[in-house]
C-alpha cells in the first residue's frame, strides 16, 4: 500500500492541497485548480540523446507522455537504460508510466532525465521499479525544467531480499516540482542508498520527498540530501524512514543539509524516523545555514575574490552528494551538469 | 651600506621609502570594543619584526586588520605597503599585492582538496597581477619540491584542505602555501601554537627560507620561544592596542624573564 497519495492528472480532485500532510509544503492545488488540457503529440528531438548520451545504453523515451518505444523493461545481466522524459508542451499536461524490473542478479543502471523544452506545462511521471533478489539498480535523475513548469515525479521502488538500490536525484527545480520516491524493503538484507541535490535560483521550487519502509530484518538505508537556495528559491525536503515491527537489525541514516544564500530563500525540512522494532540503529541530521564566513575570509586572504570563494565553497558543499555516485561515467556527467548550472 | 642607503635626491630614497610596511595611528574596534588604539609601526622590506604582547592586547586583530577581515575595518589611521594604501583594498586584492596572513587556527575547507585550493589561489593572484596562470604540471612540480622541504606527505595534499589535519600539519600547510604563493609581506599569527619542537623547527626553517631583501615579515607571538628559531631584527611590545616599547632581539628575552606587567600601567 502506498503511503503517499497517487495523482491522476485527468482528475483535479486527486490534486493534493497543503491540507494533505505529505504535501503541506507543496500545495499542488494552489498551482493547479483544474485538470490541464492534454498535451499534443510531439516528435522526439532529432538532435542529441540527452545529457547521458555519451554513456550509451538503451533509450526509453517519452515525449509529452507518449512512449516513443517500449514503456516496460525487464533487465537481466548488466544493462544501462536511458529513461528520457521529454516535455515539449506549452501550457498543457501529460502523464507517463514506466515499468522497469531488474531480475535476480541483474545489474541495471537507469539514467533518467527530465528534459523540459516547452513552457508552463504540467508533467506527471510515474515509475514502477522492482529490484529482485540480489539485483543491483542504480537510478540517477537529472531534472532540467523551465521555471514556469509544474512537474511531479512519483517512483515506487520495491527491493527484494539482498537487493541493492542506489538513487541520486539532482535538480534545478521548476515553478512547482515534486520528486517523490517511495522505497519498500521487502526482504532481509536489502541495501538502499538514496541521495538528493537541489540548486535553486529565481523563484524556483523543488520538493524532494521520500518514504523508506523497512518491512524485513537487516536492511540498510543511507540517505544524504543537500541543497543550495538563492534569490527567492524554495527547497523542500521530507524524508520518512519507517522501521516496521520485526525489522530488527535495520541500519538507517538520513541527513539533509542546506545553504540559504539570500534573504528571500526558503528551505522547509521534515525528517522523520518512525521505529516499531527494538534492535535498530537509526540516526538523522538536519542543518540549514549560510556559507562559513571564516572559510570565506580564509579563501579571500589567499587571493580568491569573494565571488570565486563563494562558488568554490558552494560547489564543495554540494559535490559530496555527487561523489557518492559509484558509477564513474555517470558521476562525471552529473558533476559537469551541476557545475555548469551553479 | 647597500645601494639603497644612498643619500637623498638620486631616486633611491623614494624606492626605499616605498618598500616599507607603514602602519600609522591605526584604530580598530571589534563590535563596539576598541582594540587597536593608535598603533604605529614601520617594517622595512628585508627585516623581520616581532610583535609581542599579552592575551587581549590586539595581536590577532592587527593581523586581521592588515589582511582585511570583515569586522576589523580601521576606524582611523593608515596602512601602506610599498606605497599602496592597503585599507582601500579587498582582502583578495591585498593578497595579490603580496599580503599573506598565516592563521593561528587555519580553517578547514571541506570538499576542496588542498592542491586544488592552492592552485586556484595562486592563479587568482596571478590573474589579478596580469600574470600568466601556472599550468597543472608545472604547479605539481612546484608543490612536490615545496612539500619535500617541509617533510609533508604529498598524498595529504589530495585531501580536503586542513580537514582532519593535526595542529602541526595545519601549520605546515600554511607554510607550504606561503612558499608557493611567494608573498612579499608575511604576517605570522602565533605560528608556534600547537607545535611540538620538531614541527616548530621545520616550520621555522620554512619561514627562514622566505627571508629576502624583498620581503617584510611581522611575527606575532605571545611567547619568546618562536623567536629562538625565527630571529627578529626588531621587537615591539603591544599592550592594550598600542606599541609601548621597541628594541632589538634582547627585548624578547627581557619580556620572557620579566613578563608584560611592567608595561601595563603605561598603557592604562
Amino acid at each position: 500500500m502506498s503511503a503517499l497519495p497517487v495523482i491522476d492528472l485527468k482528475d483535479a480532485s486527486s490534486f493534493p492541497s497543503r491540507r494533505v500532510e505529505a504535501w503541506k509544503y507543496s500545495d499542488l492545488r494552489k498551482y493547479l485548480r483544474e485538470a490541464p488540457a492534454p498535451s499534443p503529440s510531439a516528435a522526439i528531438p532529432m538532435t542529441g540523446g540527452g545529457p547521458f548520451e555519451g554513456l550509451g545504453g538503451e533509450p526509453m523515451a517519452f515525449v509529452n507522455g507518449r512512449a516513443v518505444g517500449v514503456n516496460t523493461l525487464m533487465a537481466c545481466g548488466t544493462q544501462t537504460v536511458r529513461l528520457r522524459l521529454i516535455s515539449k508542451a506549452e501550457a498543457t499536461g501529460h502523464a507517463t508510466t514506466a515499468r522497469i524490473s531488474a531480475r535476480a542478479g541483474a545489474k541495471l543502471l537507469i539514467l533518467e532525465t527530465h528534459e523540459g523544452e516547452g513552457s508552463a506545462y504540467v508533467a506527471h511521471n510515474r515509475l514502477e521499479l522492482d529490484v529482485a533478489h540480489d539485483a543491483e539498480v542504480t537510478r540517477i535523475v537529472l531534472a532540467d525544467e523551465p521555471e514556469d513548469a509544474i512537474s511531479i515525479s512519483q517512483a515506487r521502488v520495491r527491493v527484494a531480499p539482498g537487493g541493492r538500490y542506489r538513487q541520486t536525484v539532482v535538480t534545478t527545480g521548476a515553478k512547482l516540482q515534486r520528486l517523490e520516491t517511495e522505497v519498500t524493503h521487502l526482504g532481509q538484507g536489502a541495501d538502499v542508498r538514496m541521495d538528493g541535490l537541489y540548486a535553486l535560483t529565481g523563484a524556483r521550487q523543488a520538493d524532494l520527498t521520500s518514504v523508506v519502509d523497512h518491512t524485513a530484518a537487516d536492511g540498510t538505508t543511507s540517505q544524504l540530501t543537500k541543497g543550495v537556495v538563492r534569490d527567492a528559491g524554495r527547497g523542500v525536503f521530507q524524508g520518512k524512514i519507517i522501521v516496521e515491527r520485526g525489522a530488527d537489525g535495520t541500519d538507517a541514516r538520513m541527513g539533509h543539509h542546506a545553504l540559504i544564500l539570500s534573504e528571500r530563500g526558503e528551505v522547509d525540512a521534515k525528517p522523520e524516523l518512525i521505529i516499531y522494532a527494538d534492535d535498530v540503529q537509526c540516526a538523522h541530521g538536519n542543518t540549514v545555514g549560510n556559507l562559513d564566513q571564516n572559510a570565506l575570509f580564509y579563501m579571500q586572504q589567499r587571493g580568491l575574490p569573494l565571488d570565486e570563494a563563494r562558488a568554490l565553497l558552494t560547489e564543495a558543499f554540494l559535490i559530496e552528494v555527487v561523489d557518492r555516485i559509484e558509477h564513474e561515467g555517470a558521476r562525471e556527467v552529473v558533476r559537469e551538469w551541476l557545475t555548469a548550472r551553479l | 651600506m647597500g645601494p639603497r642607503d644612498k643619500p637623498e635626491g638620486d631616486g633611491f630614497q623614494v624606492s626605499r621609502f616605498n618598500r616599507v610596511l607603514k602602519i600609522n595611528n591605526l584604530h580598530v574596534s571589534v563590535g563596539d570594543k576598541p582594540i587597536l588604539k593608535g598603533l604605529s609601526l614601520d617594517v622595512p622590506a628585508g627585516e623581520v619584526h616581532a610583535v609581542m604582547g599579552p592575551n587581549g592586547a590586539g595581536k590577532s586583530t592587527l593581523g586581521y586588520a592588515l589582511s582585511g577581515r570583515p569586522g576589523y575595518e580601521a576606524a582611523e589611521g593608515a596602512v601602506a605597503w610599498k606605497g599602496e594604501d592597503l585599507l582601500a583594498l579587498e582582502p583578495a586584492e591585498r593578497a595579490a599585492k603580496g599580503v599573506f596572513l598565516s592563521f593561528q587556527y587555519p580553517i578547514e575547507i571541506p570538499g576542496v582538496p588542498a592542491l586544488t585550493f592552492v592552485r586556484t589561489a595562486l592563479n587568482a593572484q596571478r590573474r589579478a597581477r596580469g600574470e600568466e596562470e601556472v599550468s597543472a604540471p608545472n604547479f605539481l612540480k612546484l608543490v612536490k619540491a615545496a612539500s619535500e622541504k617541509l617533510r609533508m606527505d604529498f598524498d595529504m595534499l589530495k585531501r580536503p584542505l586542513n580537514v582532519g589535519f593535526s595542529g602541526g600539519e595545519k601549520k605546515r600547510m600554511e607554510i607550504l602555501q606561503m612558499a608557493l604563493l611567494e608573498p612579499s609581506l608575511l604576517i605570522l599569527d602565533e605560528t608556534d601554537s600547537g607545535l611540538d619542537i620538531d614541527a616548530l623547527r621545520i616550520v621555522a626553517d620554512g619561514v627562514n627560507a622566505m627571508r629576502s631583501p624583498e620581503r617584510a615579515m611581522l611575527v606575532i607571538t605571545h611567547y619568546q620561544r618562536l623567536l629562538d628559531y625565527i630571529k627578529p631584527d626588531r621587537v615591539h611590545v603591544l599592550v592594550a592596542g598600542r606599541i609601548v616599547a621597541s628594541g632589538g632581539p634582547e627585548l624578547a628575552h627581557q619580556l620572557e624573564a620579566d613578563g608584560y606587567d611592567q608595561y601595563l600601567p603605561a598603557a592604562a
